[in-house]
């Protein structure tokens, strides 16, 4: 209790150190945040993409449908199969006139072959994957030929797997960068307060007593700033939805592990600061 | 209560700083530590408070040893140890009375005995009128009386003084001693370095002196001899250092 009355005292001395301090941890969370926004939406948008990701299937034209529902029920089975559709020679044919648009009258009744579309589950669509799922279907004897477009498939992983670690790296750096700021601005404060730290030991306070209202103030400011980064980062969101494109917000779970997040970086750079200046004095 | 055996302190930079240190300072006693600038008084000062510990040899402190004292021992031997500075150390943002109590509060007293304590140390060093002033509307002399308030307010064993009345003129001087030698009659020993050979005259108490690290003098052993240094001392005042820290 002592400790957080300290906390909220050194705080009302230097209200604007304080609002410095929240403000300069709110800034970096903010560009910590951005990124995060970009990250999750380059994600979204590479999840839709990959979701086209199927197997399929062109069927021999005197197959017979008790053949293919029976393969149907067993490539169902397989673990990376999400879903599995038949498609008709006529359906092959009304889709292929659709997307032809004005040259549709160049397919006739029955150029199309049959064919089994296979949707791969989420997480199962890497190139292997796909490559394996396409090779045991190919072992049916009806099956003429299976296309999954290999060259796209492998594009889109890698492209998938350059984001990701991109994406680690600068969330890596972006985080540091942050913690050093929220550190240096809590040092501003250790530094503030070095005189009446050093009498403190002098009368015989303990490290802990010390620390614990600078750990409280920590934690304050983290909170603090990672609420007030949490408000730019949605107004900057409403901005780019209303005026450029459409993008998707942090789930409510990310929101709160971000603050938690901020309090832990808050906390993590008064240990640091005070911990140094302690063993320093 | 205090025994230091054998202490020898060097730094990294400046090189020996102490050596061969030896002497005990009994229950209720008076003992000023005198010597040249950089003779290792307030070396001394700061290994009884246990703010730098010795390289070789023991620093003995009322039970607690610098071999083997853990940091929160040191804590609670501080609260039972008065520190006074030449630069006095008060916080110029709070007021005398806020000074004093900020003691009683950081080592976690009871609230209910703090407004007793505070006015009762107040009195006793004759500041309880100026209880609600700044530092900066104070002299210097009531400064270090605050300053000495804050740390009779744990009913010390010891005070330890490192130059009090450097900074201040001869009256406030005086003044500040005389507390000292009241302090002291009442039980709590005093251990004060200071330059101020006239004061180490005039009065009786014991003197242990230092020169380049080493203990050249100390009246206990030899009481009746003189002092081996007295030139060196009135030398040093001739060279107008005295309001140096050692």
């Amino acid at each position: 209790m002592r400790s957080v009355s300290e906390a909220l005292t050194a705080s009302r001395r230097a209200p604007l150190l304080s609002i410095l301090g929240v403000v300069t941890i709110a800034f970096s969370l903010f560009a910590f945040g951005l990124f995060g926004l970009v990250a999750i939406n380059i994600r979204k948008a590479l999840e839709q993409v990959e979701e086209r990701v199927e197997v399929r299937a062109f069927l021999e034209d005197s197959t017979d449908i008790e053949s293919v529902a029976a393969a149907m029920k067993d490539i169902g089975e397989f673990p990376e199969v999400a879903r599995v559709e038949y498609v008709s020679k006529e359906q092959a044919l009304e889709r292929a006139r659709k997307e032809m648009g004005e040259f549709a009258d160049v397919f006739e009744a029955g150029v199309l072959p049959a064919s089994i579309e296979v949707y791969l589950r989420s997480g199962m669509r890497d190139p292997m994957t796909v490559k394996s799922v396409a090779d045991r279907i190919r072992t049916y004897h009806f099956v003429d030929d299976v296309r999954y477009g290999e060259e796209w498939v492998e594009k889109l992983y890698r492209l998938r797997t350059i984001t990701t670690v991109a994406g680690l790296a600068l969330g890596i750096a972006f985080a540091a960068v942050a913690i050093i700021i929220i550190g240096a601005t809590i040092r501003m404060t250790v530094l503030a307060r070095a005189k009446e730290i050093s009498i403190m030991r002098l009368v015989g306070a303990t490290d802990m007593f010390i620390r614990l209202p600078f750990l409280i103030d920590g934690l304050v400011k983290g909170v603090l700033g990672g609420l007030l980064a949490l408000v730019f980062v949605w107004a900057a969101n409403r901005v780019v939805n209303e005026y450029f494109i459409q993008t998707i917000f942090f789930s409510r779970e990310m929101v709160f592990l971000g603050v938690v997040g901020g309090a832990f970086m808050g906390v993590l750079g008064s240990l640091v600061s005070v911990g140094r200046h302690l063993r320093r004095v | 209560m205090i025994r230091l055996t054998d202490v020898a302190k060097e730094y990294p930079r400046s090189g020996t700083a102490l050596a061969q240190i030896s002497f005990q300072v009994k229950k209720g006693e008076f003992v000023f530590l005198t010597g040249p600038s950089g003779s290792g008084k307030t070396t001394i000062l700061k290994l009884l408070y246990m703010d730098d510990k010795p390289n070789r040899g023991e620093v003995w402190v009322n039970g607690v040893s610098s071999t083997t004292a853990s940091g929160r021992e040191i804590s609670r031997l501080r609260r039972r140890i008065g520190i006074v500075f030449q630069d006095f150390r008060l916080l110029e943002d709070r007021t005398a009375e806020a000074n004093v109590r900020f003691a009683l509060e950081v080592t976690g007293a009871p609230k209910a005995t703090i407004r007793a304590k505070v006015s009762r140390a107040l009195t006793q060093v004759g500041l309880a009128s100026k209880a609600t002033s700044y530092p900066r509307e104070l002299s210097g002399g009531e400064q270090q009386r605050v300053a000495i308030a804050r740390s009779l307010i744990n009913d010390p064993f010891v005070l330890i003084a490192d130059e009090p009345t450097g900074n201040l003129d001869e009256r406030a001087t005086r003044g500040v001693f005389q507390l000292l030698r009241d302090i002291n009659s009442s039980g709590t020993a005093v251990i004060m370095a200071t330059h101020d050979l006239d004061l180490v005259r005039r009065s009786n108490y014991r003197t242990i002196e230092l020169n380049h690290g080493r203990l050249v003098f100390d009246s206990a052993e030899s009481p009746l001899s003189p002092r081996p240094s007295d030139p060196t001392m009135a030398e040093v005042e001739a060279a107008g250092d005295t309001q140096e820290k050692s």
